[in-house]
């Protein structure tokens, strides 16, 4: 009870007072985040499109391998990256272990099954109506992914946000790949794991009801913008 | 020549020949062996009762779907593709998730139609069909009768020289029906040839300058709407004309 109380405390007091530590660190979060996300998208949703588009063989395999992606553990694909990135690894000498675009990387790679096996879905969906259509019209495959994607963008956007929570909450990624190097690799899991492991669980449980806080308020916004666009046009 | 761009209505694709078309799936024979030819300027109606195989017989015609046996020609093409000759309307219309306006100006878009003349076609598209005040409306929120006259205005923004339609009156009522075959008319007017199935024997008499009758599969019968009308030979057809043969029978 006082740690919850005390972790009020801390968590109102570092936001009135805008603390410049916390500021920085989420930050860096909805950076690292925001940009594994927007990295993921595009590479993530045209290959879900092409999935719903193309029949090829063993394209069920890869469907189903896509499909348990989704749950990959964050620790595996930290120590995945870890490995190709650190000094003695293939991509060594680029020098990007413990920086943000190694935490990107791992962001990535854990974001892309999300997004492209939840657009397989909706695009397979929007396929089975539109194909004889965009057949007719003249559409070529490319001309037809295309439309699927513009045309599923509304729902798509559940995708997306799929992915950013994914994103914003593992820990074990970023954590092996970024370090929780204090100004440099320090994101809000990490802190909260680090702090909980001093013994800090009031400052802990504070960062973690504004990641919670933080996550929310973009998914609601996220949400009303979905919700009002397919109402428009009653998808 | 191989060109994008559709000819003057001069070189023709058509006729469109039918030779000893077949269509297999799921280890049945759907259609079966169909002959004919379509000359331009008459409008073909395809009549049988459900499950006839009208809808498969369009989409073989309009290549959605590849004959097992046999082959359909567009004996005008001269070597050009026939596809961007032709268009096609549902028998449930496919609306694109996007403005009615906007619906029009993707189809015109694929076929490389300048940007500076798609405006003027899809004001031309809209005011036939009637649906200049819903170009801003998103397509989808039309009733089923709107969108069916989007996606005739669709097919007329393109100008084919030849129309499919599939039922496009099946699931409207008789006021947007007439509206329908109004828009049909105008079409015939201005030179599409319109190949269309039907199960409504009213509709076929007001449209069809040829019948095309189908049933199980064979065409049974072809002849002009007159022939057709005044007493069809095939005894099949005879039945279905006088409203006794609206269902499929097994195979024999
Ligand atoms: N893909 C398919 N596989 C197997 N049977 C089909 C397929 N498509 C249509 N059929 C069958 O072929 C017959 C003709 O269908 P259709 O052309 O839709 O008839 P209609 O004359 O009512 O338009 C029907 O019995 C239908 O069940
Ligand atoms: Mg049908």
């Amino acid at each position: 009870m006082t740690d919850i109380g005390g972790a009020l405390g801390a968590a109102f007091s570092m936001i009135v007072h805008f603390d410049r530590d916390l500021a920085e660190i989420v930050g860096l979060s909805l950076r690292v985040s925001l940009s594994a996300v927007f990295l993921a998208t595009v590479i993530g949703m045209p290959l879900g499109a092409a999935l719903a588009l193309f029949r090829f063989p063993g394209r069920a395999a890869v469907v189903v391998l896509l499909n348990a992606l989704m749950g990959l553990p964050p620790v595996v694909v930290g120590l995945i990256v870890y490995l190709l990135l650190s000094r003695t690894g293939p991509f060594g000498v680029m020098g990007l272990l413990f920086t943000p675009t190694a935490m990107i990387i791992a962001q990535v790679l854990l974001v892309v099954p999300i997004v492209a096996a939840l657009t397989r879905q909706v695009a397979e969906d929007l396929w089975a109506e539109y194909e004889e259509q965009l057949r007719s019209l003249g559409a070529g495959s490319g001309q037809a992914l295309v439309a699927l994607l513009w045309d599923g963008r509304f729902i798509l956007m559940t995708a997306v946000l799929a992915g950013f929570g994914r994103a914003s909450a593992e820990v074990g990624g970023v954590m092996i790949v970024g370090g929780n190097i204090d100004h440099v690799t320090r994101v809000m899991t990490t802190a909260i794991a680090l702090e909980v492991s001093k013994g800090n669980l009031a400052l802990a449980l504070g960062l973690g009801i504004v990641l919670i806080v933080l996550s929310t308020a973009i998914s609601l916004a996220a949400y009303q913008i979905k919700e009002a666009t397919l109402r428009r046009h009653a998808i | 020549m191989p060109s994008d761009v559709p000819s003057p209505p001069s070189v023709s694709i058509l006729p469109l020949e039918a030779r000893a078309v077949s269509l297999e799936a799921g280890g049945k024979r759907l259609i079966k062996d169909l002959n004919f030819t379509l000359e331009a300027a008459k409008s073909t109606i395809v009549l049988g009762p459900n499950g006839a195989g009208k809808s498969l017989l369009l989409r073989l015609c309009h290549g959605l779907l590849k004959p097992s046996a046999g082959e359909i020609v567009w004996r005008g093409t001269r070597g050009r593709d026939p596809t961007p000759y032709q268009a096609m309307v549902f028998q449930r219309p496919v609306m694109l998730r996007r403005s009615v306006a906007a619906n029009i100006d993707y189809a015109l878009a694929l076929r490389k139609v300048p940007r500076a003349q798609r405006r003027n076609l899809i004001e031309d598209a809209l005011h036939r069909t009637g649906l200049e005040h819903f170009a801003r409306h998103p397509a989808r929120v039309l009733s089923i009768g709107e969108q069916q006259r989007l996606a005739l205005a669709r097919a007329w923004a393109l100008t084919p020289e030849v129309l499919f339609l599939d039922e496009p009156t099946a699931s409207l009522d008789p006021n947007a029906t007439h509206v329908i075959e109004q828009v049909i008319a105008a079409f015939d007017a201005a030179g599409t040839k319109i190949i269309m199935t039907t199960h409504d024997l009213g509709q076929a008499r007001r449209l069809a300058d040829e019948i095309v009758f189908l049933h199980q599969g064979r065409a049974l019968e072809i002849s002009t709407a007159d022939d057709f009308f005044a007493g069809p030979i095939d005894a099949s057809a005879q039945a279905f004309l006088r409203g006794e043969l609206l269902w499929r029978t097994p195979d024999p």
